[in-house]
């Protein structure tokens, strides 16, 4: 195609401009910021800020809050993403079988959580966990459980936060499951019957293995995406009760935007930064050995 | 024992929905229950057990909100900053995919690969000296505090290329020698054969934008600037105790996006998938 040299360049600036101001260069800075001591005076004058090279990475392995904040993410993330994207499979094979009327219907509805706003949901849960008049202590009764202090209670507040985010996200991974579901090949069901497998043998031996990359493609997705989350613990409970659901990111903006210790929080982000690649990392390993 | 297997496939059947019925009144429910509790007089969703039809139905909460708490201003907050930043992102990430898809230059690739590498870095990186530079440009508190920042994306970006990549070159050079110009071609043939994907990414962009918090949360402190979700929050600080006025405040909240994805439905699906298969 003929051209002059800059018309590419020319459609490229306005994209590539916003991202050097508003991304990358803000990566480069933070990176900067978190060797250094900025804090609420530096925001005056930004030469109240001094090097303190490694200084805020020692503080972080002896602060006791960043690491409860590490743990309770880890929590969320080991607990809640596995039985997320179990809900997500399940949901997405019943769609899937031959035998369900209304399908349209019931994924509306599974949809219905993805689509709205989390702080709204996240608010509407508050109630359905209220140990007097919530909905979910009620629905419990029915079936003989003692009520439950859901939010008020340091060992059951991350419990509930996992409960939202499953109900929340699982429609989402249901439609990835389910176009992965869709492709496999009717003719290895078929195969599979001839020989007489039942339908445990089935699910076992032709649909995991068949389901196995859109399975990893969701496990890294939802593994990184609730690695950084903020919104329920910030709405429900600001982190407690006892700091039991203070999350990483939390943590982070309670120290940058709340405390303006912005050095500090920003290497917290970097933290957050090097577990997230080392996730995506272990992902490409993992995807190599799999080729083989 | 044809008929027994038929039998068999019956109550299967039977289970099933049934199964999937009460993972539906499990997604539905909190949505019925902030529906029904927003149309009550105050105190009346404090009951056990709880009640999902109101006894005294009243648009009060609605009312209150609007008149005294100023939600109809954090409405129209969040509507101008979905609606601007879809349009300028989607002009923006187009033109960069049109360059990358059928142009070639010096650099295309290098850069091309270190935009995607930099996919990595979770958001959250940038928040601080964002932050810090919109305070020195002054702009916190303005509609381009989050605009600016959310113009361009490298998926969006990604996306556009890879749809238009499939566009053959043969209608570009047609036009070309028609003695169109750059712009014209952007304009009158890459735009409107990329519509599928534009649409979609407008919708992901829209819903993304409203149902944003942490960076709205950030940037607006005034409360006259609150988009819906933050104005929500705020007002959860002072009203926690009127689940009926929260709710209202809640359904505000969700149904624009609703509505939206009632009608779009089949657009975010695709994107779903798009995102889903090539990641």
């Amino acid at each position: 195609m003929r051209q002059k040299f800059y018309t590419p360049y020319f459609f490229l600036a306005p994209a590539l401009g916003t991202l050097l101001i508003f991304f990358f260069l803000p990566v480069a800075a933070a990176f900067l910021m978190s060797f250094t001591d900025f804090d609420i005076y530096s925001l005056g004058s930004l030469n109240r800020a001094r090097f303190i090279f490694m200084g805020n990475y020692f503080r972080l392995l002896n602060d006791p809050l960043f690491w409860k904040a590490l743990l309770n993410t880890c929590y969320f993330v080991l607990v809640g993403g596995p039985l997320t994207i179990a809900v997500s499979l399940l949901a997405a094979i019943g769609l899937n079988s031959r035998l369900l009327h209304f399908k349209n219907w019931f994924r509306l509805a599974f949809f219905m959580p993805v689509i709205t706003t989390l702080v709204a949901v996240a608010v509407v849960w508050r109630y359905l966990y209220h140990p007097r008049f919530g909905a979910v202590n009620y629905l419990l009764s029915l079936i003989g459980i003692e009520s439950v202090n859901w939010l008020g209670d340091p060992h059951w507040a991350m419990p509930a936060i996992i409960i939202l985010a499953i109900w929340k996200n699982f429609g989402y991974h249901m439609m990835i499951f389910l176009a992965g579901l869709q492709a496999i090949p009717e003719y290895l069901y078929e195969a599979a019957r001839l020989d007489g497998a039942g339908w445990w043998r089935q699910f076992r031996h032709v649909t995991l293995p068949q389901l196995a990359p859109t399975t990893f493609f969701v496990t890294v997705m939802t593994i990184i995406g609730y690695f950084q989350f903020f919104a329920e613990p910030y709405v429900m409970t600001q982190g407690g009760p006892l700091n039991s659901t203070l999350s990483i990111v939390l943590y982070l903006y309670n120290q940058g935007f709340r405390w303006w210790q912005m050095g500090y929080a920003s290497s917290i982000a970097f933290v957050l930064f090097v577990i997230v690649f080392i996730i995506a990392i272990l992902q490409l390993a993992m995807r190599k050995r799999q080729e083989k | 024992m044809k008929y027994l297997l038929h039998f068999r496939k019956k109550i299967i059947s039977i289970g099933l929905h049934f199964a999937m019925l009460i993972v539906s009144v499990i997604a539905l429910l909190p949505f019925l229950w902030m529906l029904s509790a927003s149309f009550m007089s105050t105190g009346e969703a404090s009951s056990f057990p709880p009640r999902f039809i109101p006894q005294h139905f009243t648009f009060d909460q609605y009312l209150f909100l609007f008149q005294r708490m100023n939600l109809g201003r954090a409405f129209t907050n969040s509507l101008i900053l979905a609606v601007s930043v879809t349009v300028v992102s989607l002009i923006v990430n187009s033109l960069a995919g049109f360059a990358f898809s059928k142009f070639s230059f010096r650099g295309k690739r290098p850069i091309f690969v270190f935009l995607l590498s930099s996919m990595i870095i979770p958001g959250q990186v940038t928040m601080l000296p964002v932050f810090l530079l919109l305070n020195k440009l002054g702009l916190l508190n303005t509609y381009f505090g989050i605009i600016f920042p959310g113009m361009a994306s490298i998926f969006a970006i990604f996306l556009i290329n890879q749809y238009l990549k499939g566009i053959p070159d043969s209608l570009i050079e047609a036009a070309r020698i028609d003695g169109a110009s750059n712009f014209s071609i952007y304009w009158r043939i890459i735009v409107p054969l990329a519509k599928p994907v534009l649409v979609t990414l407008a919708l992901f962009t829209f819903m993304g934008t409203w149902n944003d918090f942490l960076w709205p949360l950030i940037v607006m402190t005034k409360e006259e600037m609150y988009t819906l979700p933050v104005a929500l929050n705020n007002l959860l600080g002072e009203h926690a105790l009127d689940p009926e006025l929260m709710m209202a405040g809640s359904v505000i909240t969700i149904m624009p996006v609703l509505i939206v994805f009632m009608f779009l439905q089949r657009y975010y699906i695709q994107g779903i998938l798009i995102g889903g298969v090539k990641e």
